[in-house]
């Protein structure tokens, strides 16, 4: 008797889970980023064409290929075409690699939520030195958040070289996601249908929560207005362009296998056009939502630092020139400065050097992404919040909501070929075949909480996914369109799921989105051979912030593995099948 | 010392004079002589001197006080009475702390002499005492270590509270412990799940077996020559008995 393939319990699970994934930590730490730095509110032009352009027209596509040919990547590009086989080997060698590092992230955020019961919160305070007469050195160079970040949770050392032993209180953290994920996927859909409620749900509930508190607080108008007042020159920067094509691409996840492994436990006829459309919209108007939350919170940030340093000149001023305390507010600061420089110059003179220049403009500058912003920048923001503990709580688990759910899709992407085989499923049950997937991850994945671990995390970060990502997406459309044939996939979709596909889609498919990706390929290659020697940024413990070194020979040789092993599945599996033909043709021809 | 040593002189000079000035006059003389002294002995940068700043609007806001001579008798006190839990000290008075300079900021500068009110205590006493009573001397005037700054006297800082067990540990005890116990549940109720459906299939099988040879089709209603009433009762019929209306 055949197994049925499980299913969704509804189209709401899948649509759920969809979201789940493709909503991410990209969202709330890359984009508003990416905001700031290519002309905020003008940003968003480049973005929506992109979406509309590349991003609803590639996930429709993988939505209907998983669903059409309800298999995992492997099994679902050899049905395509038995050469191509190789594609779905590289998505699911990317997936492995990504579930590697990405489960860290979540390990950080355990560690972070763990130590927010605690008051004070321990990123606000720097620890004592060794005779309690003042802050720790480390601590006084750079700042408290960045302390703990890079002191007492990474332990980071000060280059890649020095690899340092496997910290234990990380790597316990790491364990607990691992054992985490695991409860999540082990029965398959059935539970992964459960989790994506919560997991798709949550962070919304908790970005609600965060917008109107950031709203409400003092000095967020300045971080709002900077962020979308727009610089309408941008447009003409081609990396604006870009980068929202990147960004499109990377956020929604395409390539990986996890959006055809979800869809291939669809029901036939599930209309996956409207889903590809709702996923696509939500992944984007999140993205924009978040970045309002964060650019309330910077200017939050901002201004608190600012009126800070206000108050440091202030206090200098009047313990120099011995005024009444309380004399100098913000608003006569410029008016005694220059009254005292006219009165006392040798004086004035004499400290000038140590009167910093504070300026509001400045401190919103500082455009910050990745790991840096979540773990830096809020924790920064949340510690000057009242009730602060509160705060982080929410702040981590959103973060941990976020980061859970694209691990579902991530492992799902891996587990859904494997369970797939014939050959592993019959000697196994899936929850063994879990079990081993998440063992291995969580083992190799060790390499990342030790003392150089960081360093590792950024290797895997920018260069495990990104060139594979694309060639695997470029492969996959003209696989489709070229070696399926669209029309053939046209009718497919159409006895499917009854409805016809619109001349829009098949345009995009066939010709746009292709082109774009080549773009996106060409660029991406070129900027890699113009820069030369790959260069990563090391924490240095003495002078208290990031210098720039560059990466030792056999770091280079890891990222090239990793590039080579996913991008050479497809044509070493194209390679593989073909001799396999020929093998069997020779082997049928002395009996013809 | 020198300035002591020079004033001794001085009054030496005038007490052997001979007795030409009025013994009235001569005390006021002495007095002004006693307060140069004092003069001297407190000055900005003096030997064993301090600088102490006080930012009392910072702290307190609108419920600031103001700084009068009173608190400077409040201030005296407190440093007496710090000087006094040193050992070979308890006889410091309020009236052996001096103060001067006193500005608008408000700053000012203090010594502490020692009974005879011709030498002042040495700095490393003073800051001692200071030291281990700071917490005292912030709290007389609602004050904390940014806003009483002894300038050249670091204050010790409070470590944190470190509890035996840091915090975390517990709460990834507890959230570990549920993770286990809930993946235990799932991986053992699935295993129940398939020995239950192993089970199933097999029974209804051998039913299955017997069965199909021996379905004989009475009337167009297939009975079964199995069942467990051993024949006594026709299936046929069974529906039959609830038309009959009961006697």
């Amino acid at each position: 008797m055949e197994k049925a393939r499980p299913l969704w319990a509804n189209s709401l699970q899948f649509v759920f889970a969809c979201i789940s994934y493709a909503v991410g930590l990209g969202n709330v730490w890359r984009f508003p980023y990416l905001c700031q730095m290519y002309g905020g509110g003008s940003f968003l032009v480049p973005y929506i064409i992109m979406l509309i352009v590349e991003g609803m027209p590639l996930l429709y596509l993988e939505l209907a290929v998983g669903q059409r040919m309800r298999q995992g990547s492997i099994g679902a590009w050899r049905t395509i075409s038995p050469y191509l086989s190789g594609v779905g080997v590289a998505s699911v060698v990317v997936s492995f690699f990504l579930s590697m590092y990405y489960n860290v992230i979540n390990a950080w955020a355990f560690w972070y939520l763990f130590h927010s019961f605690q008051d004070p919160l321990p990123w606000s305070v720097c620890p004592l030195n060794g005779n309690h007469t003042g802050y720790d050195e480390e601590c006084e160079k750079a700042s408290s958040t960045q302390y703990f970040w890079y002191r007492k949770t990474l332990n980071i050392s000060p280059s890649l070289q020095e690899n340092g032993g496997v910290q234990w209180e990380p790597a316990l953290c790491l364990l607990l996601a691992w054992l985490v994920v695991y409860l999540c996927i082990l029965r398959g859909t059935e539970s992964t249908g459960k989790v994506v409620y919560f997991t798709a749900s949550l962070p919304y509930c908790v970005l609600i929560i965060y917008l109107i508190r950031g709203l409400t607080l003092h000095g967020a108008t300045n971080g709002l207005m900077y962020m979308f007042t727009p610089k309408i020159e941008q447009l003409a920067n081609p990396k604006a362009w870009i980068n929202a094509a990147t960004q499109i691409f990377f956020s929604l996840g395409l390539g990986f296998g996890s959006l055809i492994a979800f869809a291939s436990y669809n029901e036939p006829s599930n209309n996956c056009q409207k889903h590809a459309i709702i996923v696509s919209l939500i992944n984007s108007f999140t993205s924009i939502f978040a970045s309002i939350v964060t650019f309330s919170i910077y200017g939050f940030k901002a201004t608190f630092n600012y009126e800070n340093c206000l108050k440091k000149v202030s206090l200098l001023l009047t313990n120099t020139f011995d005024l009444e305390d309380g004399f100098l507010t913000a608003s006569n600061l410029e008016q005694v400065k220059g009254y005292l420089a006219s009165a006392y110059p040798s004086k004035y003179s004499e400290m000038f050097p140590q009167i910093k220049n504070c300026s509001l403009e400045s401190e919103l500058d500082t455009a910050v992404q990745g790991t840096g912003l979540a773990f830096i920048v809020y924790t920064e923001a949340i510690k000057n919040m009242e009730v602060s503990q509160l705060w982080s709580v929410l702040y981590f688990f959103m973060l941990l909501m976020l980061g859970i759910g694209s691990m579902l899709g991530n492992t799902a992407a891996i587990l859904t070929p494997l369970t797939d085989s014939k050959i592993i499923s019959s000697h196994l049950p899936k929850e063994a075949i879990s079990g081993l997937v998440c063992l291995v991850n969580c083992a190799i994945g060790m390499v990342f909480t030790m003392e150089a671990g960081n360093y590792w995390f950024d290797i895997f970060n920018d260069y495990a996914a990104t060139l594979s990502l694309l060639l695997i997406v470029l492969v996959e459309t003209i696989a489709v369109c070229y070696v399926y044939g669209l029309r053939r996939f046209e009718s497919d979709l159409k006895a499917m799921t009854g409805r016809a596909v619109s001349w829009y889609w098949k345009v995009m498919w066939a010709g746009v989105s292709p082109l774009l990706i080549v773009s996106l390929f060409v660029f991406y290659l070129s900027d890699y051979i113009l820069m030369g020697t790959l260069k990563y940024q090391a924490w240095d413990a003495s002078q208290g912030q990031l210098v720039t070194k560059d990466y030792p020979a056999y770091a280079l040789a890891v990222i090239g593995l990793l590039v080579a092993s996913s991008t050479m599945c497809i044509p070493l599996a194209a390679l593989g099948t073909f001799v396999q033909r020929r093998l069997k043709r020779g082997d049928a021809d002395p009996v013809a | 010392m020198a300035k002591a040593d020079l004033s001794a002189a001085w009054i030496f000079f005038f007490l052997t004079l001979p007795c030409v000035f009025h013994p009235e006059r001569m005390l006021w003389l002495l007095f002004f002589l006693v307060s140069a002294i004092h003069a001297e002995l407190c000055q900005p940068g003096a030997e064993n001197a301090f600088k102490v700043r006080l930012s009392i609007r910072t702290a307190l806001g609108d419920k600031a006080y103001a700084w009068d001579t009173n608190e400077e008798y409040l201030f005296k006190a407190m440093v007496a009475f710090s000087m006094r839990k040193v050992p070979n000290r308890e006889a410091t008075e309020i009236s052996h702390v001096l103060l001067c300079n006193v500005t608008q900021r408000v700053s000012f500068w203090f010594v502490v002499t020692d009974p005879s009110k011709n030498h002042t205590l040495p700095a490393v006493e003073v800051q001692s005492a200071i030291r281990m009573n700071k917490n005292r001397i912030n709290n007389a005037f609602f004050l904390n270590d940014q806003t009483l700054e002894f300038l050249k006297i670091p204050s010790t800082l409070a470590p944190p509270m470190d509890p035996s067990v840091p915090i975390w540990i517990i709460i990834f005890g507890v959230i570990f412990c549920i993770v286990i116990v809930a993946i235990a549940l799932l991986i053992l109720s699935g295993i129940w799940q398939r020995r239950r459906k192993n089970k199933e299939p097999s029974e209804v099988d051998d039913a299955e077996d017997k069965c199909e040879n021996m379905i004989t089709i009475e009337n167009g209603i297939p009975s079964d020559p199995l069942d467990m009433k051993g024949g006594h009762i026709n299936d046929a019929f069974m529906t039959e008995d609830e038309r009959l209306t009961p006697l």
